[in-house]
C-alpha cells in the first residue's frame, strides 16, 4: 500500500527574545489511505505544532522556520504556493481543533459556516450549499439539523459544537482529517460519542485520520498506528496493539504506567502509580543528549549522555529512539 | 468511625437576571468520616465544584446544613467560621491561576500561618514552611522563588502545601490533577495518597476522571444535575453499579487495558434550568420506562451502604472491570 501522506524530516523552530526555540525536530511518518495514525505526547512534545505545520497554519512571519517535506500524493505541501495550498486546505486536508468554541465564528450561524467551505471549493449555488450543510449536520448526528443550521455557536453545547466542527471539516470529503485533541475539552460520555462518530465517518468515506492526543486510552480506541512524541521528537513508533503490549522506549513505558486505569481500583490503597520523576524539559534548554535521560530510570551516562540517539528499527514495524532499548527490553 | 463532616439537604440555587433559577446543588446529603476519602464524580455542569465550595461556605448555601464535628457551619459568624476554616482547606484545579504570581512561595505559605497562628515567630514560620515544602516533595529553598519558576506539577505541590499549613482535618480537592500532564499527574496522585496515609486527612475528592477517583476514594458519590444519583463504597460501585448513569459513565472511559462494550448515551446533559420531570436521567437512559417520568426516585439503600436513585433496583448493570478475579474485587 502506498502512503497517502508522507512526512520527511519535518522541523519547526520559533524565534523569540530568548533565541531559537526548536518545537519539532525531524519528524517523519507515513499515513496510509483509510488509516488512523495517532500522535501521542504531553505538553511541549511538538504534536500540535506538527499538525499546524502540515496545514501550513503557522504563518509566514520571520520568527517561524519550517523545513522538511510533506508529500500528499505527489504534491509537497511545504513548498506549495499559498494560493495552491488554500485550494488543498479544506478540500483534501481538513482539521478540527480542541476547543470548538474558539474555532467557530461566534457571529455567523453554523449552517453558513459549513456552507462557506463548499462555496469556496466547489461550483455550487448558495442554496445547494445550505442544503448540503443541513445534510452534513444530520450525518454527524445532530438532531433537527435544519433548525440547528440556523443556530449560533453559543446556542449549542460543547459536544454539538464539536460535531459542527466535524461537519465543516467533512464538507468537501477530505482525504486526510487532522484532529488535534478533538475530545479533550469534552466529558467522557460526549467523548465516546465523538470517537464513535469519527470511526463511523471514516468507515463510510475511507478518509485517513491523523489524531493528536495526550490520552493513551483514546489512542487504544481509535488508532491503527501510534507515534509517541517527547520534546519535539518521535521517540517510538509502532502499530497500536504492538506499542501497548510491548513499549520499548522508557518514556512510553512510563507514560503507560502513569495512566490511572479503572482496573487500579483492585489494588486501591496499596498500589501507587508508576510516576515519571521530574518535569518535561523547557524546549529552550533541551539537553544535547537523549532528552529523556534526566527523567529516565534506565539512564547510564554512557551511552545516554553522550549523544542524541537515533530512531532505529527494532522490528520491521516498530521503531524506537533509545540507545539502551536492547538491554532494557523485557 | 464518627462523622467528621455531615452534609444534609444542602442546596445552592442561583437566581439569574431573567428570573430563572439554576439549581446547581439541589438537596445533597452525605457524611465523611475522619480520615475518609469521598470521591465526587459527574460531568461538567453537574454541580460538583459548587458542592465543594458550598461545603466550605466559600459560597453561601441556599438551604441545608453542613456540620463539622457536630457544629453547624451554616449558622456560624465570620469570626467563628475563620477559626473553623483552619480545619477545612481547599486545593484548586488550576495551579497557574491559584497562586499569586507576585508573591514568593514563602510569602504565600506565610498567609495561612498569619491568619491562624498570629503568635508564631518569624523563625517558627520559616521552620513550618520548610517542613511543609519537604512534605510535598519540594526543597525548602523553593520558599524564596516565584510561582513562574515552577512547573505545573510543582505548583500543584505548592497549592497542597498551602492547604496543609494549618494542619486541617478535611481537604476539599477540586480536580487537583486534571490540569496536569499525565506523567506529572501520577506524581501528584501518589503524593495525595501518601499524605492521606501519613496525616489521616479526610478528603472530599472532586474529579471527572473515574479511574483517578477510584484509586483514591473509599466511597464515591455520582452526581447528575445537582443531585447525588448513586453513593457507594468504591469496590461495590465498580463491582456492580446500581444507577444506569453510573454504568454509562464507566463504559465511556477509554481504557488501554480492557475491551468493553460501550453504552453510548444519547444527546447531551439536559438544560439545568428545565430538568426533565420524574427521574432527571430518564431522557438519556437505556432502561427508562414510562413510569420513570412520574416521580423523582429517592436515593434509597439498595444494598448495605449502597444508595441509588433509580426506581428499577432489579436491573443488573455492567461492571467496568473485566470478569476475571472476582475474589480480588470483593477481597
Amino acid at each position: 500500500m502506498s502512503a497517502l501522506l508522507t512526512v520527511t524530516d519535518l522541523c519547526v523552530t520559533f524565534r523569540d527574545e530568548g533565541g531559537e526555540v526548536p518545537a519539532v525536530e525531524g519528524v517523519s511518518f507515513a499515513l496510509n489511505p483509510g488509516e488512523t495514525l495517532a500522535i501521542v505526547g504531553e505538553s511541549s512534545s511538538g504534536k500540535s505544532v506538527t499538525a499546524l505545520a502540515l496545514m501550513r497554519l503557522l504563518g509566514q512571519s520571520p520568527g517561524v522556520n519550517v523545513s522538511g517535506r510533506a508529500m500528499l500524493g505527489d504534491v509537497d505541501l511545504m513548498t506549495l504556493p499559498e494560493r495552491k495550498m488554500a485550494e488543498i486546505r479544506g478540500r483534501d486536508l481538513a482539521m478540527i481543533f480542541q476547543e470548538p468554541m474558539t474555532s467557530l465564528n461566534p457571529v455567523h450561524r453554523v449552517g453558513n459556516q459549513i456552507a462557506e467551505g463548499l462555496l469556496v471549493h466547489e461550483r455550487i449555488t448558495r442554496r445547494a450549499a445550505m442544503k448540503h450543510a443541513t445534510a452534513l449536520l444530520a450525518q454527524v448526528g445532530i438532531p433537527e439539523p435544519a433548525v440547528r443550521a440556523r443556530a449560533f455557536p453559543h446556542q449549542l453545547s460543547g459536544g454539538m459544537r464539536q460535531r459542527v466542527m466535524i461537519a465543516m471539516a467533512l464538507a468537501c470529503r477530505p482525504r486526510v482529517l487532522i484532529a488535534d485533541e478533538p475530545t479533550t475539552a469534552l466529558d467522557v460520555t460526549v467523548q465516546a460519542q465523538i470517537l464513535d462518530l469519527i470511526r463511523t465517518l471514516q468507515r463510510d468515506t475511507g478518509m485517513s485520520v491523523l489524531f493528536i492526543t495526550h490520552n493513551l486510552g483514546v489512542v487504544a480506541e481509535i488508532a491503527d498506528h501510534v507515534l509517541v512524541m517527547y520534546s519535539g521528537q518521535v521517540v517510538e513508533a509502532a502499530p497500536t496493539s504492538e506499542l501497548l503490549r510491548r513499549p520499548l522506549m522508557p518514556y512510553s513505558r512510563g507514560l503507560m504506567g502513569s495512566v490511572p486505569l479503572l482496573e487500579h481500583v483492585r489494588h486501591r490503597g496499596q498500589a501507587r502509580l508508576i510516576a515519571i520523576p521530574g518535569a518535561i524539559p523547557d524546549p529552550r534548554v533541551r539537553p544535547p543528549h537523549c532528552t529523556f535521560a534526566p527523567r529516565c530510570t534506565h539512564m547510564r551516562p554512557d551511552p545516554c549522555k553522550r549523544a542524541r540517539p537515533n530512531l532505529e528499527p527494532a522490528t520491521a514495524e516498530h521503531a524506537v529512539r533509545c540507545a539502551r532499548w536492547r538491554e532494557i527490553a523485557v | 468511625m464518627s462523622a467528621l463532616l455531615e452534609v444534609e439537604d444542602l442546596a445552592k440555587h442561583y437566581r439569574l437576571s431573567d428570573g430563572r433559577t439554576l439549581r446547581a446543588v439541589d438537596g445533597v446529603s452525605f457524611t465523611i468520616a475522619e480520615g475518609e476519602v469521598l470521591g465526587v464524580v459527574g460531568e461538567s455542569g453537574c454541580g460538583k465544584t459548587t458542592l465543594g465550595r458550598t461545603v466550605l461556605r466559600l459560597h453561601e448555601p441556599t438551604a441545608g446544613h453542613v456540620r463539622f464535628r457536630g457544629e453547624d457551619t451554616v449558622a456560624l459568624g465570620r469570626r467563628a467560621l475563620r477559626t473553623l476554616r483552619r480545619q477545612m482547606q481547599i486545593v484548586f484545579q488550576d495551579p497557574y491561576a491559584s497562586l499569586n504570581p507576585r508573591m514568593t512561595v514563602g510569602q504565600t505559605l506565610t498567609i495561612p500561618l498569619r491568619v491562624h497562628e498570629p503568635r508564631l515567630t518569624r523563625a517558627g514560620q520559616r521552620k513550618r514552611i520548610a517542613a511543609a515544602l519537604t512534605r510535598v516533595g519540594l526543597p525548602p529553598a523553593a520558599a524564596d522563588r516565584y510561582p513562574h519558576e515552577f512547573s505545573g506539577g510543582q505548583r500543584q505541590r505548592i497549592g497542597i502545601a498551602r492547604a496543609l499549613m494549618s494542619h486541617p482535618s478535611l481537604l476539599v480537592a477540586d480536580e487537583p490533577v486534571s490540569a496536569l500532564d499525565v506523567s506529572v499527574q501520577a506524581q501528584v496522585i501518589n503524593l495525595l495518597l501518601d499524605l492521606r496515609a501519613e496525616l489521616g486527612l479526610a478528603i472530599l475528592f472532586i474529579a471527572h476522571d473515574l479511574a483517578v477517583v477510584g484509586m483514591v476514594s473509599d466511597r464515591i458519590a455520582v452526581m447528575y444535575l445537582g443531585r447525588i444519583v448513586e453513593l457507594a463504597p468504591t469496590e461495590a460501585l465498580f463491582a456492580r453499579p446500581r444507577h444506569p448513569y453510573t454504568e454509562a459513565l464507566f463504559s465511556a472511559v477509554p481504557d488501554i487495558s480492557t475491551q468493553r462494550q460501550r453504552i453510548l448515551l444519547e444527546g447531551d446533559l439536559p438544560s439545568p434550568f428545565a430538568p426533565p420531570s420524574g427521574c432527571p436521567f430518564r431522557t438519556r437512559c437505556h432502561y427508562a420506562e414510562p413510569a420513570c417520568a412520574e416521580a423523582r426516585p429517592p436515593l434509597a439503600e439498595h444494598a448495605p451502604g449502597h444508595l441509588a436513585a433509580c426506581r428499577r433496583p432489579e436491573l443488573t448493570l455492567a461492571s467496568p472491570l473485566p470478569a476475571a478475579d472476582p475474589a480480588l474485587i470483593f477481597g
